[in-house]
């Protein structure tokens, strides 16, 4: 996988604790079910919409399943499903995320400043998943609807299966980039190893050049939109017939 | 005695040999409905050792006997409280209409279980009416979403399918109705193919953590069942166990699908019988039992079945094909303004008859059971429905605490394997029983 330059927090900088109205958590304290039950129930009656944890040392499930207009910032990094089934919240990860990170989210927006592992933002149906550095095997799998923005490069089978929404991969791709993909869309700026099964390059219109201008602004990210390739499903699988074989 | 020019092939018979000239002209596998249609060793194979002088038997008639079953007790804060050991296994919106689902969830609620969501996503219509929800974490996380995993009583991650173990699931096109379309994300029409592994989990490993994160969303209120397609039933059962499950279902190969390849339904997983006391002998060897519970499903129909699976150390059953067939699956009529109207000419036109379909694959169910169609599923009015299944599984119970009341057991719960015997040898290895009139469990005790 191509190397893009190092995001900026890779190396966490736990958060200064003097910020009322801030709320903070630190996980090498404080219960992992304490924080999550906090962001659950109380954080939005509280009126504590601004949340820092400090230390998370590699815990799993952090702000997983939040549903309120929350602002957390994890500062470190991540094990498993952070920020799993986000609706509404905002989560900064100033660090690296592990596998599933925003999987199945359904609005708001995830930004991890470092790089991601596995499936990131696996069977997501809305929001936006923003990733700095470069995300692992089969990021934006089984896609359904959300945006994903990727600032380095993708491993292999991402977008497997992806049936709906946007992914931007501003460095490379590995093999079998968009198997299997239904209407999911991926715009893809550096190289391709291979595509999938189904899965085909197609010109860049009008309305694809918008997305990704819209999608990198959203991210923060500067390159020319006019930079990147558009792989979508060639639609070939979407009956099931005798010369696809294999692909069944 | 048939002549030389009139024998019958053993290796190609008819059937084979229609298969082979199916599979030349179109180059295409069948697909169909139900499950495996092939004689496997089942609980037909066991029989009650009913009371008489060495136990005694409770009044059938006057004496209470207790169906009453707590699923999920070893960690959820809220268990599943359920008034019998009867339960409805996931099944889809998608291969069944919104109508059926309604009568399901019904019928569950006025007998006190539990319904099961299936590929696809939850309907208003069995939320609704369902007072206890099981909600399927699929592969294919069709129509998954947090807001229905907070109002489900359980979630059930689904691993496998008796009838498809290490398959994904099919939709032909003819059911993706635009309902069915939005709630999978998916393109009006096309053939849907689910996937067969998780998303964002590869291994028993990730089990663990994707379970914490289910128990994290949800403040380890709701029950975490895990369903396994019945294969190396014993290991599976076990990591399942160190995962972290509540409950452990697990799918026999006589268990039913909306649509599968028929080499998969036929020819992949082990029977009930002997996947029950893989999954039995997996608990005891943990000292889980009671702590975990077992649900077993795959071609349960009566009560003594249940009786049979509860004796043999289930917890409780889920039944899928025999709850279609309650609704009107496979009968010849169906009900429309309380008049039974023929199906008949509709089973021929899809080259079958009542008592042999399996064309829920098609959409085009005779009876409105298995469709999409808005003019078919009409045939099932989701009262007339909830009514005959409520007669089914009442008659079901009822069989159960027959048997187990001759057993001289006041809790359906207290069935033990000391109860059966088994009628053939391959039973009675499978299922670790005794072979009628002796003492002998193949591979277990010396003849």
């Amino acid at each position: 996988m191509a190397n893009m330059t190092a995001p900026e927090a890779v190396k966490p900088k736990p958060v200064a604790t003097e910020r009322p109205p801030a709320k903070l958590f630190d996980l090498a304290r404080d219960k992992l079910r304490d924080l999550n039950l906090f962001l659950h129930t109380r954080a939005a009656l509280e009126g504590a919409p601004h949340i820092h944890v400090n230390n998370p040392d590699g815990a799993h499930s952090v702000a997983c399943g939040l549903n309120a207009n929350l602002d957390v910032h994890i500062h470190g990094h991540v094990g498993y499903y952070a920020a799993g089934m986000n609706q509404l919240a905002s989560v900064t990860i100033h660090g690296n995320a592990g596998p599933g990170v925003a999987e199945n989210m359904m609005s708001g927006r995830v930004h991890v400043k470092g790089f991601a592992s596995t499936a990131a933002g696996a069977s997501a149906h809305g929001g936006l998943l923003v990733i700095d550095g470069d995300a692992s095997l089969r990021c934006g799998i089984s896609l359904k609807g959300a945006d994903i923005v990727v600032g380095g490069s993708v491993g292999s089978f991402s977008a497997f299966m992806a049936q709906a929404g946007r992914i931007v991969i501003c460095g490379n791709a590995e093999d079998a980039l968009g198997d299997s993909l239904y209407e999911a869309v991926i715009y893809v700026r550096g190289e391709v190893r291979s595509l999938g099964a189904d899965a085909r390059f197609e010109p860049m219109n009008e309305t694809d050049v918008a997305a990704v201008s819209m999608l990198l602004d959203r991210a923060g990210l500067t390159h020319s939109p006019k930079e990147f390739r558009r792989v979508a499903s060639a639609k070939s699988l979407y009956h099931w017939h005798a010369d696809a074989d294999q692909e069944y | 005695m048939t002549t030389l020019a009139l024998e019958e092939s053993a290796g190609f018979d008819r059937h084979t040999i229609e298969y082979i000239q199916r599979a030349a002209a179109s180059g295409l596998y069948e697909i169909r409905g139900l499950g495996a249609k092939r004689r496997v060793p089942g609980f037909d194979d066991l029989l009650f050792l009913a009371a008489s002088l060495s136990r005694y038997p409770l009044e059938g008639y006057r004496e209470r006997c207790s169906t009453k079953t707590v699923l999920g007790t070893r960690y959820a804060s809220r268990p599943i409280e359920l008034a019998i050991p009867i339960t409805i296994a996931g099944m889809s919106f998608g291969a069944l209409s919104a109508r059926v689902k309604e009568a399901l969830g019904r019928a569950a609620t006025e007998l006190g279980t539990s319904t099961t969501t299936g590929d696809g996503g939850m309907t208003s219509e069995e939320r609704n009416s369902s007072k206890t929800l099981v909600y399927q974490c699929l592969p294919s996380r069709y129509g998954f979403n947090p807001d229905d995993v907070r109002r489900a009583d359980a979630i059930e991650i689904v691993i496998g399918q008796g009838a498809k173990p290490g398959g994904g699931g099919m939709l032909l096109g003819q059911k993706v109705n635009p309902r069915v379309a939005r709630m999978r994300t998916l393109p009006e029409g096309v053939d849907q193919r689910s996937a067969s592994r998780h998303p964002d989990w590869t291994g028993p490993d990730d089990l663990v953590i994707k379970i914490k994160e289910l128990r994290e969303i949800t403040d380890w209120q709701k029950p975490i069942y895990v369903k396994v397609g019945a294969t190396r039933v014993f290991n599976d059962v076990k990591l399942a166990v160190h995962a972290g499950a509540d409950v452990i279902v697990v799918d026999g190969m006589q268990g039913g699908t909306a649509a599968t390849q028929t080499v998969f339904i036929e020819h992949v997983g082990i029977p009930t019988l002997a996947a029950l006391r893989q999954a039995v002998d997996a608990l005891d060897d943990l000292n889980m039992r009671g702590v975990v519970q077992l649900v077993i499903s795959g071609g349960i129909r009566s009560g003594a079945d249940v009786a049979k699976a509860l004796a043999m150390g289930a917890d409780a059953v889920a039944i899928g094909q025999g709850v279609l067939v309650a609704l009107g699956c496979n009968s010849d009529t169906y009900v429309s303004k309380d008049r039974h109207i023929s199906a008949v000419e509709d089973y021929a036109k899809l080259g079958t008859a009542p008592g042999f379909c399996h064309h829920c694959h098609t959409g085009r169910c005779p009876v409105g059971v298995t469709t999409q169609d808005p003019e078919l599923e009409l045939r099932l009015d989701p009262m007339v429905g909830a009514k005959r299944l409520k007669n089914y599984l009442k008659t079901v119970n009822m069989e159960l605490t027959t048997i187990a009341r001759a057993c001289g057991k006041q809790v359906v719960h207290h069935l033990e394997k000391e109860d059966l015997v088994a009628l053939t040898v391959e039973a009675a290895a499978m299922a670790g029983i005794p072979l009628a009139g002796t003492s002998w469990i193949p591979g277990r005790t010396a003849l």
